[in-house]
Parts: structure tokens; C-alpha cells; sequence
């Protein structure tokens, strides 16, 4: 298996372990990555709110880099995967603004076809690998661990634009992983809601609420840690997390891990190879579960 | 097929609580010829509204196994889980007066305070205000809109705090905005780009897949975000954000973290920029600060020149 492995903006800046440990996870599993290092920004939702169809040239620019590889596009976030379904498609649907697209990625030597498989970390573990697969290779099952899944909007909505229609179970991916590794999933309301962060400038009252809220939520339901397929999200819950707390007036303290950590636990990889030691709310309490 | 719907309850004696009901059903039915059926039948208490049964009304919008939707136009076969079960409960973010009725008050108080009719400066024309077929094609993709409060329903930020105007009434400004015929001034515009308005929007796409006429409350306010900025009511946070990140990418390929916020905040705004530190130092402490020299891809200039194509269009 091979992809054309697109970080994102963030692996690369405030989450580096989460780079860093989808690197060595896939490492693990004989998965190729080859990077698109001179791959732009999707527009982060925010780009086109100047010109959507700028933010679309940005994607099939990068869509094209993958093409050259010939490799299926690998991301790890949410917010990426929601920006780059949502320009492919219109990109798949539009002849002429591909045909427009193409015209301006000419001056480059790029062209893209229009064909391109776009797929989180997350949709390439269950639907390319496989659950049967992963659960040979897990060695260090997480013994009972309560985990709560946090999603994150792009890649959950629109599902029209998100590919459920042919893969119907994509909200319940992080459960069937989690289950996988030998956890147990939190069933919880904020699951799949909106983690605050894209208002954290503009409404940081709001924005820390609404982070409280399903911090708060997933520890009602005993949750010893959640676990969320996109960076931005985790910024909130995790690196913003002592910050959340003084809001509400309490300790939360609840770890945070990106994917790939959680994933990588299971199987055996250790805690400095995925950058655990980097996560803001300690870990102690999952690497004890597991050890 | 037999099929146990969890209907969620409300009065003000016996409180919160849900009744189950086991019932035939065809897999093609409505929720709401369901509740009829169950109200006519079994349990003749249960409160909802209901008119017109064919998704015009908005009378009849609830939570559908936690989803913002239209009782009279949500078949049975399209929400049923594996165990035969759909969840009915009331509509969010509103006062439940009973059962599945909830108090329209503030979702009609926020369409009040768009001033929701047309403003027109100038004399009067001879005859009607007159809009062009294309104009009135585009409006109707708004005006589509029945009222129902499904968005409103599932919106996260209102969860939060109530005081944002929520999608259906910005959805109402888009409406006006947009209209050739409306052309008070920026008006509306400098009022929606206050607290409350369309930069506490979160993009978490809950009204576009809640609403059942196809609005796309959240692309309608990131359209007004996109003319607020043209018109140059650019003096908030979210304009600047929005106007850091844009540039960030132009200028190296990708996302500067360590300039967007104080970029946002304004570098004038002390008190924001101090409440920075304790993270910053946070960060650092655990090796997750992004470099002070922000890297630029090998590409940039291509960026650059891609940016430039469409700055002169």
C-alpha cells in the first residue's frame, strides 16, 4: 500500500507529534508514505470565504502532486479532509471549472484529471487496511479503556459531499477502532459537534464553552481519555485544555490523543515514538492501562 | 414491520421522562403518520404540532434520532436503526413547553430583529419594485426557507449562547443583502458583523444537513462574511483572522499558527495578547511551539502567481 501523504498545516507547526506518530504508525503497518512537501494549505474553510474557487486551484494543485506519484492522497485532519471532498467534488462535477483549474496549473506542469481518491487516516484504516487486519497486529490491547471518540465537523458533514452514501458507517469509524484496540467507546452527545476552535479569535467565551461541555460530558460518562482524527480539535481539548478548565471552574484533566497515538499504543509502539510526551494533559493514565 | 419509537416527553408535573411505543408500520410512512397514529390510538396525551403534512408548512420540525428535521417528511426506512428504533425528541436550543412542543418565541424575535422586509432608498418606482428573473432564481434558493427552526434545532452555538442570531435569521439578512431591490445601505451588513452575527458562526455544517429545504444556512453566512469584507466592515476579529490566514498562505504556501492570532486579536489588543503567554509557554515546555521563522514552501512563488490570477480577475 502506498499514498501521497498530505500533513497539513498543523502536523507540521503545533502538533508535530501528530506527524510524527502517523509516520511511524504507518511504519508499523507496511504503509508507504511518500510527502507532498511543496503541497499548499486546502484554505482551512477560511480561503474561500474570499473566493472559493482560489481555494479549489490550492487542492488540485495538490490533487495533481498526487497524481504524479500515483498514489491515492493520504491526510490527517478533519478540516483538511472537509476542504479538499468538498473542492474534488466540485472539481469532479465541474468540466469547466476544471477546465479553468487546469489552465492556471498548466504554468506549473500540473494537470489533474479529476480522479483522484482523497481519504483521511482514519477512512484508510477500516475501509483500505481493514479492522480484520489491524486486530493481528495489536499486541498491547488497551485493556478496557474507556475512550471517547471526538470526530470533528469536516469530516462528518456535509455527507453528501463526504462520501456516506457509499460508506454509510463513516460516523462510527473511531468506535470500531477504538474496539479494535481493545477499548471500550463513550457514547456521548458531543461526539460529533463542533470542537469550538474555528471561533477561538473571534469568540473565545463561546468557543471554551463549547469545548467545556464535551470535555466535561465525556468524563461524566467515566471516559479515561478521547481521541480525535483531527489537530485543530485537538487544540482545543488538549493544548487549550488548562485554559477550558479555569472557564468552568474546575480540573478536567482529561489526555487528549490524536489517532494515530491511540492506535499506536495498541500496537506496541512506544510512547516516545508517538510523541505522547508532547500531548499538554499527561498521559500517565492510558500508558498504564496499557502496560 | 414493527418498530419501537422512544418518544421523549415534557410537562411541567411529572418533568422530563420517555414513553415507548411498539407499532406496524410500512417502511415508507412518516414519522409524523406514526405519531398521529399513536396519538389517535394509544396515547392520545401526546403533544406535538402538525398542518399540512407535506413539508411546506414548517409546522412539525423535531429531533429525529438527534437530528433537526420535518416529521412530515422523514420516512421510517430512512431513520431506523439496526434494532428497529427511532428516537423522537423535541426540537433543541428552545424552551420545551410540552412534550414536542417547543416556545417559538426567540427563534421569531431573532427573525424580527433582521428588520425581514424589503428597505428601499429613493422615490418609488411608477409601478412594482422590479428583480431581474436571475436575481429572483438566486433569492428563491433562500426564500425556499419555511420557517421550521430544524437549524436553529442543531445549531452549536446556540447551544452556547443564545444571544447569537442563529442560522435561519442570518439565512433572513442573506436574503435582503442580496436582493437588488433592497439598498437601504451596509447597514445590515455593519450589524450582522457584530457580537452575536455572522463571525460567531462555527462552519460545524449542523443547519445544512438540518435544513429540509435545502437553504444552506451556513453558506449564506459565509457568503456574508465574503461582502461584509468587500465592503470593507473589516474592524473585528473575524475578519482579520480570516484576512491572516488568506494572506499567511499567499505568502508562504501555508499557515503561519504563530501570527494568526495575534494577527486577529490586533497587536493593539494587550489584554488578548498577555492572555497568550501561559499557552505559549505551554507549548514550548512540551517542544509543540511552531518556529518563530515560519518556514516557506519550494513552490511559493507559484502559489504567489496563483493568488495574483485571481486578485486581478
Amino acid at each position: 500500500m502506498k499514498y501521497a501523504f498530505y500533513p497539513g498545516c498543523v502536523a507540521k507547526g503545533a502538533c508535530p507529534e501528530l506527524k510524527m506518530s502517523t509516520e511511524t504508525l504507518m511504519n508499523k503497518l507496511d504503509i508507504e508514505l511518500i510527502e507532498l512537501k511543496d503541497a499548499a494549505c486546502t484554505g482551512a474553510g477560511v480561503i474561500s470565504e474570499h473566493e472559493q474557487e482560489l481555494a479549489d486551484t490550492l487542492n488540485a494543485r495538490t490533487f495533481a502532486m498526487a497524481e504524479k506519484i500515483g498514489a491515492p492522497l493520504m491526510n490527517i485532519c478533519s478540516t483538511c479532509q472537509g476542504n479538499m471532498s468538498r473542492s474534488n467534488n466540485r472539481l469532479k462535477n465541474d468540466s469547466s471549472l476544471l477546465k479553468r483549474v487546469n489552465e492556471t496549473l498548466s504554468e506549473e506542469g500540473f494537470n489533474y484529471s479529476g480522479n483522484l481518491s482523497v481519504k483521511n487516516l482514519l477512512w484508510i484504516l477500516v475501509e483500505d487496511y481493514g479492522l480484520d487486519k489491524l486486530k493481528e497486529k495489536v499486541t498491547n490491547p488497551l485493556k478496557g479503556l474507556k475512550v471517547a471518540p471526538f470526530y470533528g465537523c469536516y469530516i462528518l458533514r456535509p455527507t453528501w459531499d463526504l462520501g456516506f452514501k457509499e460508506y454509510p458507517a463513516r460516523g462510527h469509524y473511531l468506535e470500531k477502532l477504538i474496539e479494535v484496540c481493545g477499548g471500550e467507546a463513550v457514547d456521548y452527545s458531543g461526539k460529533d459537534k463542533c470542537c469550538g476552535f474555528p471561533i477561538l479569535t473571534m469568540n473565545k467565551k463561546n468557543s471554551y464553552a463549547m469545548t467545556a461541555n464535551h470535555l466535561q460530558e465525556a468524563k461524566s460518562k467515566d471516559a479515561d481519555c478521547m481521541v480525535t482524527p483531527c489537530p485543530l480539535c485537538h487544540l482545543n481539548l488538549d493544548a487549550n485544555q488548562p485554559d477550558v478548565a479555569k472557564t468552568v471552574g474546575t480540573k478536567i484533566d482529561l489526555p487528549v490523543l490524536h489517532l494515530p497515538q491511540l492506535i499506536g499504543l495498541a500496537l506496541g509502539i512506544s510512547q516516545y515514538e508517538l510523541g505522547l510526551d508532547r500531548n499538554i494533559i499527561d498521559t500517565k493514565n492510558v500508558l498504564s492501562a496499557v502496560s | 414491520m414493527e418498530v419501537k419509537f422512544k418518544i421523549k416527553r415534557y410537562n411541567p408535573v411529572k418533568g422530563e421522562y420517555y414513553d415507548n411505543h411498539t407499532v406496524n408500520v410500512s417502511p415508507k410512512d412518516t414519522v409524523l403518520n406514526v405519531l398521529l397514529m399513536i396519538r389517535s390510538g394509544t396515547d392520545q396525551s401526546l403533544g406535538f404540532r402538525c398542518s399540512c403534512k407535506s413539508a411546506i408548512c414548517g409546522s412539525c420540525a423535531m429531533r429525529i434520532n438527534g437530528r433537526g428535521r420535518l416529521a412530515c417528511n422523514t420516512q421510517i426506512e430512512t431513520v431506523i436503526s439496526e434494532n428497529n428504533e427511532i428516537l423522537v425528541e423535541p426540537a433543541g436550543n428552545q424552551k420545551v413547553i410540552r412534550d414536542l412542543i417547543v416556545d417559538l418565541d426567540m427563534f421569531w424575535n431573532k427573525i424580527k430583529e433582521t428588520t425581514p422586509y424589503l428597505q428601499h432608498m429613493g422615490p418609488p418606482p411608477e409601478r412594482e419594485y422590479l428583480c431581474s428573473d436571475e436575481d429572483m432564481l438566486h433569492l428563491s434558493e433562500v426564500t425556499e426557507c419555511i420557517m421550521c427552526g430544524a437549524c436553529v434545532s442543531d445549531c452549536t452555538i446556540l447551544e452556547v449562547d443564545k444571544k447569537f442570531m442563529g442560522p435561519a435569521a442570518l439565512a433572513k439578512v442573506y436574503r435582503f443583502v442580496f436582493d437588488p431591490r433592497d439598498n437601504i445601505d451596509d447597514s445590515r451588513l455593519s450589524k450582522v458583523s457584530e457580537y452575536g452575527g455572522i463571525w460567531d458562526c462555527t462552519h460545524c455544517f449542523k443547519c445544512i444537513e438540518a435544513c429540509p429545504k435545502r437553504v444552506h444556512p451556513m453558506e449564506r453566512i459565509l457568503s456574508l462574511r465574503k461582502i461584509a469584507m468587500k465592503r470593507g466592515i473589516t474592524d473585528n476579529n473575524g475578519s482579520r483572522h480570516s484576512d491572516a490566514i488568506t494572506k499567511s498562505v499567499e505568502h508562504s504556501g501555508t499557515l503561519n499558527e504563530l501570527m494568526v492570532l495575534p494577527k486577529s486579536f490586533g497587536w493593539w489588543n494587550i489584554k488578548e495578547l498577555l492572555s497568550l503567554i501561559p499557552g505559549g509557554i505551554r507549548m514550548w515546555q512540551r517542544n509543540k511551539m511552531p518556529s518563530i521563522l515560519h518556514p516557506k514552501l519550494a513552490g511559493v512563488k507559484n502559489i504567489k502567481k496563483i493568488f495574483k490570477k485571481f486578485k486581478s480577475k
